[in-house]
């Protein structure tokens, strides 16, 4: 079968399984990037509170994460929820494997090793707000709640755009690593068509056209985001 | 807990650690080298040049370095062409693919941090040195080099750390690294946590001394940046 | 009796940024102790006319003669002049000193390391004389003991002295300086002019771009006021500054005094 047929989206075509790969991969990468948000937000207040305790536990996660190689977590994740879950399962009676779905274990991974990541952006944006405001938000009356919802969030995504499109792009190569686990995003399917068809090379290098695409896309989206939230503001350059 | 099994699992793996290591420093040095290049191709007149360089740079960092390497071990062996060329010798290791692609994927991150560490030497300083006569070989080796290294060692450390990590992936090419020696454990003796753990305490120290020492280097260059002295 | 050779000749010079005209033909003779200043408003060119001489700026026309050796320039294939020797422009460099409005020292390298660099690596001196010869510069402009300190932790005032310094230990045939206390801040401005002045009753050979009008009056030995590209009016200062001869330049130095 010539390349067309490979890659076409009638019978024996990959097109189509190729497609719903990327499409698993943007759903994985996202899911991680929102848990790791959530992390993320959770560490930088631990870090921001002045509380030396959280604030080490914190730094401790952080450096943790930075320190580890990707595939290492993935399957530490992997194996380790299995293993957990199983010891469970064993203490209430239950025989046998329980498995985590790659799913779950594969975005949870991407989202713990990205939450230490964004937890520095977080931090580094809600630094960079000018002690004015939150000084002028007070004097005008604002509770805490208030404050945080009006003036703290709205201005820390502004200043996080970047960074957090940058994690964006992260996350995205880090879900090919979710392959070993055999989740069926873009890379796994790259990998099983490959191996069905003895055509490694075309598969490879669709799957790496698929994922440029992805990553242009998202720098495009992410551009036209950062110019509306900043639109008002001063910045250094651009 | 059974020590000894504890301590037989370490051993293995610190075994696997020049192997980890080889890897990073080889790949590490080639990046380097084609970094260089591409910085040079980035900042140079002709645009077909500029637009290459612009264009590699896109590919390898937009594009996950698992998919980059299984297209140079698997996907190029694939080939007959490739397999019938001069490079075949080469291209048929394990070793010397995931060598290769590391360090085509490290020069697209090394070649940014160098055009950002070129452009943030000040003109203003490249003029002195110009209104004093200095040629362009000499001003970029003691004035441009100087001032773009202590700019650019801070990131440059950060992509060496991710280069070690990015070296687990060798694992998934044959390779007996520190991360499949840990797998293998674990198929064996059906223990999981353990291997893992030790694995990667062994990865967090090397990246500790690599951090550390890049650490010593960027104060030792800068006494210019610290605060004035009482 | 042969004419002394000038220090410093430029005839005719011009150039133009885009469509734009900034020096439309200016000529200037140096003589061995002169000390010119060159005055106009922003737009006159003066910074550019200063810069050109160095080929800091590429002039498209004109001839600059250092010391009786004229820089050769040649035309590229679009029409552009540009320098027919780099190494001949690299030595001329070597023999002018320029002093920046940003002062300009290099950030990595201790005073004293700014001030030999050039005459070790360019000039090829032996470094322990370089040193010496630093050290009694620094002196000189008053500031021996931050020999050891890097820039950041120098004030402005200081940061232009070693600047005056590193230009001195190269000994240049004439020295340029670029509006050398523009960027200072007022009280600072004092011990730069000094070291300037002290320069100047030296014998040195200056031509200096600047708005300070007080130097331009008392140490100059001649003024030469730009107006949009061309030299308005050129003369000694006392004639310049209280004859008005140019009605311009009594407007400009009018609004000079504020």
């Amino acid at each position: 079968m010539g390349v067309f047929g490979i890659f076409g989206f009638g019978p024996g075509g990959w097109g189509l399984a190729m497609l719903q790969g990327a499409a698993m991969t943007l759903l994985v990468s996202a899911c991680g990037l929102m848990i790791g948000a959530a992390i993320g937000a959770l560490v930088a207040w631990a870090r921001l509170s002045g509380h030396r305790p959280a604030g080490a536990a914190g730094e401790a996660y952080a450096a943790l994460f930075r320190g580890l190689p990707e595939l290492l977590v993935i399957y530490f994740v992997y194996f380790g929820t299995s293993t957990l879950l199983t010891g469970l399962a064993n203490l209430v009676g239950y025989e046998g494997f329980v498995g985590v779905p790659s799913f779950l274990a594969g975005s949870l991974a991407v989202g713990v090793i990205s939450g230490s990541y964004q937890a520095e952006v977080f931090r580094a944006a809600y630094l960079a707000i000018a002690k004015g405001e939150l000084e002028a938000a007070v004097s005008v009356g604002m509770n805490r709640v208030l404050m945080f919802r009006r003036i703290i969030a709205p201005q820390v995504l502004r200043f996080a755009l970047p960074g957090l499109g940058n994690l964006w792009q992260v996350a995205l190569k880090d879900s090919s690593l979710i392959s070993v686990t055999g989740l069926t995003e873009l890379m796994r399917v790259s990998q099983v068509g490959a191996g069905s068809t003895h055509q490694p090379f075309a598969f490879y290098l669709g799957g790496m056209a698929l994922y440029l695409v992805m990553t242009l896309v998202s720098t495009r989206l992410f551009d036209a985001a950062e110019a509306r939230a900043t639109r008002g503001m001063r910045r250094v350059a651009g | 807990m059974d020590w000894t099994f504890v301590g037989a699992t370490f051993m293995r793996l610190i075994a696997a650690v020049p192997l980890t290591l080889a890897v990073w420093a080889l790949s590490v040095i080639l990046g380097a080298i084609v970094a260089g290049a591409v910085a040079w191709m980035r900042v140079s007149d002709s645009k077909l040049l500029q637009m290459f360089a612009r264009a590699y740079v896109a590919v390898f960092r937009g594009t996950p370095l698992l998919i980059q390497l299984f297209i140079i071990y698997y996907g190029l062996a694939s080939l007959p062409a490739v397999r019938a060329s001069i490079f075949w010798p080469f291209l048929r290791d394990a070793f010397n693919c995931g060598v290769l692609s590391l360090a085509l994927c490290t020069a697209a991150y090394q070649s940014e941090i160098f055009r950002g560490a070129l452009l943030a030497v000040p003109h203003a300083q490249v003029e002195a040195a110009r209104a004093c006569g200095m040629s362009s070989l000499l001003l970029f080796r003691r004035i441009i080099f100087p001032i773009a290294l202590r700019h650019g060692l801070p990131a440059y450390s950060t992509e060496m750390i991710s280069m070690v990590k990015a070296t687990a992936l060798v694992s998934l090419i044959t390779l007996w690294d520190v991360l499949s020696v840990a797998l293998k454990i674990r198929n064996d003796t059906l223990v999981t946590y353990l291997p893992l753990i030790l694995a990667g305490a062994i990865y967090f120290a090397i990246n500790y001394v690599i951090g550390a020492a890049f650490l010593r280097l960027e104060r030792r260059l800068s006494p210019h940046l610290r605060a004035r002295p009482s | 009796m042969p004419a002394e050779t000038p220090a410093l000749e430029v005839v005719g010079m011009r150039k133009r940024f885009g469509s734009l005209e900034v020096l439309k033909g200016i000529s200037l003779t140096a003589n061995d102790g002169d000390v010119i200043s060159i005055l106009g408003s922003s737009g006159s060119g003066k910074s550019t006319f200063l810069r050109c001489i160095n080929l800091l700026e590429t002039p498209d026309d004109g001839v600059v003669t250092v010391a009786g050796e004229a820089i050769k320039m040649r035309r590229r294939g679009d029409g552009r002049a540009e320098p027919a020797d780099r190494r001949q422009v690299d030595r001329i460099r070597s023999e002018l000193g320029m002093v920046f409005q940003s002062f300009n020292l290099w950030s990595h390298l201790t005073v004293l390391e700014n001030l030999i660099e050039a005459p070790v690596h360019v000039q090829k001196r032996p470094r322990a004389e370089c040193v010496e010869e630093a050290r009694a510069l620094l002196a000189k402009v008053g500031i021996a003991d931050k020999w050891s300190a890097y820039p950041a932790h120098l004030s402005g005032g200081q940061q232009q002295r070693a600047a005056i310094a590193r230009a001195l230990a190269m000994r240049p045939k004439v020295m340029l300086f670029d509006e050398p206390t523009s960027a200072l801040d007022p009280e600072l401005v004092g011990e730069v002019l000094r070291v300037m002045r002290a320069l100047a009753e030296e014998g040195r050979t200056m031509l200096v771009v600047t708005h300070e009008m007080g130097f331009a009056r008392d140490v100059s030995t001649r003024v030469m006021f730009l107006h949009q590209g061309l030299v308005e009016a050129e003369g000694e200062p006392d004639a310049l500054f209280s004859g008005a001869t140019s009605e311009r330049f009594r407007q400009f130095i009018s609004k000079e005094r504020g």
